[in-house]
């Protein structure tokens, strides 16, 4: 248990994540990165593991999945033609999320010195980065970042003098969201569709053509380096318990400095902004939150808080859960009171309408009807059952898909039901009032 | 053997069930779509959900979550009949609901499922999406805004068609299946895809919009086409058989049959034979049966002994006992059925036969193709020889390389490679355990049998039970004609050196016309075909759907198939025709019915009494087993290589469509 409050310089992980300096080799051995690392990984394989699950490190795609146990599930003994992988997921495509497009543009030699410790701990003989297919630029860097690791023995044979063979292959995306779920993220890099795979088998059993293979994010990957060198014991000396670390917090929308920022985890919702968005758009100063409407606290997934519940929640992952939604990426959505916040719903649910892959029933007919009937919504062009019967459906997808797109697509909307009903029914109400009085006219 | 609950029952599943098969064990009914037994499975419909504990607090897909020790499963709880009514609710939501104009009404899963597990009312108010239709080909009608995206024809086109052509294009509410560039799907199997579709989204475009299921008799019969004798259901509505569909038989056809078998039923009204003909100067004319018999008869006792018998592709084993019988009659011995003039050594059947039996070829681990184009001469081995393959088992090949769709590694085409066998051929068969060789009809031709009796030892083909020894036939009568002795050493040759005067056809039409040029041919048969065209007397008989028949498949198993219509006009069944020019000969065949005359066949060849497989006991008669010579395939044209799919419109279509190419430029209406 330690501060959850402003993070202090020396703790912070992302040193170059405002790209005031080079991204490339020499400047990030200047910021400490690459440094040693053989000696990272003398430790042994299981012991990294380990301080990684002391760490308190929880997966930072979104889902929270302590990192560590994770990657105790690959085997221990790659068995002969079946190779442990390791796959980077660099697909980041949910709106409002932009830290690992900060993290590949600024500062991939962390990340690629994660690769290589993590692959070193999970016996993974290669790493695969997916990265977005629209992030052109992030590739080209990415590109030759891990060029240059190559090019001084970082990568390939007996990796940074450690005497662990290993590669690094980065892989574009073709641009669909879908493709950042892991298994379609398998199933395309394979070069198939990208549609989700059945689970069971989990990819730690069978994932990459087959092989054993853990899909971490960007972020996870890359804090790694900076845990194993400054101990596990500082990294969850940060944070409130069960949630412990720094995180690379995304705030957008309605705030005055829109801007990715490294944070402890458990920050105040109330102390970010203020902090670093420097305050609501519309407030007298930075601390005046009278502006401000609701909250996507954690990407375009994840149900939306309303104001008063989450000015003094603390931002982490119970924290959020708490309030019935999420920390998911960190992606802070601010919404101040001008927002139309039923058409804001209305396009998210546009958004996972156009993204479903169409492979299972609920979410390729379910995520149409839902929008269809958000528009109405934002209209008002609906009757009040129809609010119900939204609810309904959105149950009716929830839990029942292959992958968790399909819930990604009904928690907004369930979220826009539980706090904004009135103002649903409200515009029904209005609307019908409208047509009455031009019928009567 | 795991031990699961279902619904509180509980009960031992084999190890690797899935839960829905578990469920299906115990007795309980799990809808589905996108679940199909003999396909892989694709967990993507969501219509098989269930309730299973120790799991996470939702329903889980019952089809692709294998079956645990100690799993409790429900499938009677408020949340799965939630889950299956939500489902079933975004299933038809974007379902045209045009049952009245869909062939598939009646037999339509999406229609019975939506019966028992969907609500009765809709919520969905929105404006439906649509689909444009797609072509893929002359057996498929499309009707894409009725798919439901279960993906079963994906699976089906790849894995059991070995032909990966079709797929689905772009994502969510807007994916389509299509084929690839909306051509022709290119597999002989393409009937099958509507036979899986759940819904009515592909049907079978030949006889679209022709009869509504409830209307049909259902009658069993077994296929002609091929060797295989796959196990069909004949749809007869009134007097005309409307369709074929498969019967489930694991052991020939599993549950797939191919598009001449299904789609020649068009042919069995069209140049029908309906009345006897003579030739008269050279043409024929129509006659009476009292004048056609009357000839015959004179015919008959006029070249006494001197008469030969050749038995067609399609025939039964029944005619052909009754036509061994009428010569015996005459003192005459002349009976061939190898028509096309094969003179392979007939000693021993088991020499000749498909010794791994066909559902045993699924479980070789090599596999040597010896002059066998096995997609056209047997399509339903083909899929079998393919799951080798899809199993990482090692298939080769000598003949003239051709499309299998399977992973194939050509070796050449002369039957000299039997000599001497490449390393890795030699190699892999010594590491099998089930090595088998399946020899085809172009080596057959070629003159390969003795060499490929020659590899049974060096390969160790025989091993305890398994013997891996094939020939593949192409005639639905072969089998049962060798166990007729409808076989000359010398096969046509010897026929036509005893110089006969007349020349029975029983239904032979690809018999040269050049050969037994002197005799006055009797063609007894169905079509205007070949045969018709080079005899002196037609005297119209019964196809296959018009008469009971015992057939033997390639593999020596005996199925009998029954009679689903009457023959047209006045055609008779062939037996009937044999026995009434027999007592005009003066030699009268001594039954009067049908029963009568399966009793003797079976009191004379009790082999062909019994159901199943015959009993050949392997004893491989000794021949020069060096043999060289190029191989060529026996079937130019697969859609057209009888008498009765040469005169089916659907056949020649999709002769031109598939084997020479031509494009159709169609709309999909």
């Amino acid at each position: 248990m330690g501060y959850t409050g402003p993070l202090a310089d020396k703790d912070r992980i992302f040193t170059n994540v405002y790209g005031f300096q080079s991204p490339f080799l020499k400047a990030a051995q200047q910021r400490g990165d690459w440094d040693d690392t053989a000696k990272l990984m003398q430790v042994g394989q299981d012991p990294i593991i380990d301080a990684i699950k002391a760490s308190g490190l929880r997966g930072r795609g979104g889902a929270g999945f302590p990192t560590g146990m994770k990657w105790s599930f690959m085997p221990k003994e790659p068995k002969p033609g079946k190779p442990n992988f390791l796959v980077i997921n660099a697909d980041e495509s949910e709106p409002g999320s932009c830290k690992d497009r900060e993290i590949i543009r600024h500062d991939p030699h962390k990340l690629l010195e994660g690769a290589l410790i993590a692959s070193f701990a999970m016996r993974a003989r290669a790493a695969y980065i997916y990265i977005r297919g629209e992030f052109i630029r992030e590739t080209e860097v990415l590109r030759k970042a891990v060029a240059e690791c190559y090019e001084v023995g970082l990568f390939g044979k007996n990796a940074a003098g450690s005497g662990y063979d290993f590669d690094c292959f980065v892989h574009r995306g073709a641009g669909a969201y879908i493709c950042g779920e892991e298994t379609a993220m398998l199933e395309s890099l394979e070069g198939g569709k990208g549609w989700p795979r059945l689970k069971p088998p989990f990819p730690a059993g069978a994932g990459l053509y087959g092989c054993p293979t853990t899909v971490n994010n960007v972020e996870s990957i890359a804090v790694v380096p900076t845990i194993l060198r400054r101990g596990a014991s500082w990294f969850s000396s940060i944070g409130r318990e069960k949630n412990e670390g720094t995180k690379l917090f995304q705030l957008s929308g309605h705030i005055n400095t829109p801007c990715v920022v490294e944070e402890s985890m458990g920050i105040s919702f109330r102390e970010l902004i203020s902090r670093h968005g420097h305050g609501v758009r519309g407030g007298k100063n930075a601390d005046d939150f009278s502006n401000l409407m609701c909250v996507i606290p954690g990407g375009s997934s994840v149900p939306l808080v309303p104001a008063e519940q989450i000015l003094d929640a603390p931002m982490d992952f119970d924290g959020l859960k708490a309030l019935g939604s999420g920390l998911g990426t960190a992606a802070v959505i601010v919404m101040d009171k001008s927002t139309d916040v039923v058409r804001a719903i209305s396009r998210i649910s546009y958004f996972y309408k156009h993204e479903s892959c169409g492979q299972c029933t609920p979410c390729r007919e379910g995520t149409g009807w839902m929008w269809r009937v958000m528009e109405k919504m934002r209209t008002g062009d609906a009757e009040v059952e129809d609010i119900d019967k939204l609810l309904d459906v959105t149950k009716q997808v929830e839990g029942h898909t292959i992958c968790a797109l399909g819930d990604a697509a009904a928690w907004p909307i369930q979220g826009l039901i539980r706090h904004y009903r009135p103002e649903l029914e409200r515009r029904i109400a209005e609307r019908r009032g409208r047509t009455m009085l031009e019928a009567a006219e | 053997m795991p031990k699961v609950t279902v619904d509180g029952v509980e009960l031992e599943v084999p190890q690797g069930a899935t839960v829905l098969q578990a469920c299906e064990l115990a007795g309980k009914e799990i809808p589905r779509f996108c679940y199909h037994e003999r396909l892989s499975i694709a967990g993507n419909c969501r219509m098989c959900l269930v309730e299973v504990a120790p799991g996470p607090p939702k329903p889980q897909a019952s089809c692709a979550l294998p079956a645990a020790d100690g799993q409790a499963i429900r499938t009677d709880t408020p949340m799965v009949k939630k889950a299956r009514e939500g489902v079933m609710e975004f299933l038809l939501i974007n379902h045209p609901l045009d049952c009245p104009i869909c062939d598939q009404g009646g037999e339509c899963d999406l229609q019975d499922q939506a019966m028992a597990y969907g609500r009765s009312f809709s919520r969905f108010e929105e404006n439906k999406r649509a689909i444009d239709d797609k072509y893929m080909g002359p057996v498929i009608k499309t009707s894409m805004t009725r798919c439901i995206q279960c993906t079963r024809c994906i699976r089906l086109a790849e894995e059991v068609a070995g032909v990966p052509e079709i797929g689905m294009l772009y994502r969510g509410e807007d994916s389509q299946i299509t084929t690839y560039l909306e051509r022709t799907v290119t597999s002989e199997l393409a009937g099958n895809l509507a036979d899986v579709c759940p819904v009515g989204a592909l049907l079978q475009k030949p006889h679209a919009f022709e009869f509504r299921p409830w209307e049909l008799r259902r009658v069993p019969g077994i296929d002609v086409m091929d060797a295989v004798g796959s196990n069909i259901r004949l749809d007869v509505r009134q007097r005309q058989v409307m369709r074929i569909l498969p019967r489930i038989n694991e052991d020939v056809n599993e549950e797939w049959i191919h598009d001449k078998t299904r789609h020649h039923v068009d042919a069995l009204v069209r140049n029908r034979l309906d009345r006897p003909w003579m030739r008269e100067k050279g043409r024929l004319r129509e006659a009476s049966w009292t004048e056609a018999l009357e000839i015959f008869g004179k015919r008959l006792k006029k070249a006494g002994s001197k008469v030969a018998a050749i038995a067609g592709d399609l025939l039964d084993a029944e005619t052909m006992y009754a036509a061994r019988k009428l010569l015996e009659g005459q003192g005459s011995t002349l009976i061939e059925g190898r028509q096309t003039g094969l003179t392979y050594d007939c000693t021993s059947l088991s020499a000749v036969a498909f010794n791994s039996t066909i559902a045993g070829i699924e479980t070789a681990d090599v596999v040597l193709l010896v002059g066998s184009n096995v997609r056209w001469e047997a399509p339903l081995v083909a899929t079998r020889v393919r799951k080798v393959a899809r199993k990482g088992g090692k298939v080769f090949a000598v003949g003239p390389q051709v499309d299998l769709g399977l992973k194939v590694e050509w070796l050449g085409d002369d039957l000299k490679l039997l000599g001497k066998l490449p390393k890795p051929v030699t190699d892999a068969f010594a590491k099998a355990e089930r090595p088998a060789v399946i020899l085809g009809p172009g080596a057959l031709a070629a003159g390969g049998l003795g060499a490929a009796l020659g590899l049974v030892q060096p390969l160790g083909l025989i091993k305890g039970e398994w013997n891996g020894f094939n020939v593949l036939h192409t005639s639905a009568s072969r089998m049962a004609s060798l166990v007729l002795g409808f076989a000359q050493p010398n096969g046509l040759n010897d026929i036509e050196a005893a110089k006969p005067e007349l020349a029975l056809l029983l239904g032979a039409d690809e018999m040269p016309a050049d050969r037994l040029e002197g005799a006055y041919k009797v063609y007894i048969g169905h079509h205007g075909d070949n045969g018709a065209r080079q005899a002196d007397l037609v005297l119209p008989g019964a196809a296959y759907a018009e008469k009971h028949g015992t057939y033997v498949n390639t593999e020596g198993r005996v199925q009998r198939g029954e009679k689903a219509a009457f023959p047209p006009g006045q055609a008779r069944e062939d037996w009937a025709i044999l026995r009434a020019v027999s007592e005009l000969a003066g030699k009268t065949l001594p039954f009067d019915s049908f029963g009568q005359l399966r009793q003797q066949m079976v009191a004379e060849f009790p082999q062909l009494g019994r159901d199943g497989l015959i009993d050949l006991a392997w004893a491989p008669p000794k021949l020069d087993s060096k043999a060289e010579g190029p191989i060529s395939y026996s079937i130019a044209d697969f859609f057209l290589t009888n008498a009765i799919c040469r005169n089916s419109p659907t056949m020649r279509r999709c002769s031109e469509e598939l084997v020479q190419g031509l494009h159709y430029e169609e709309a999909a209406e």
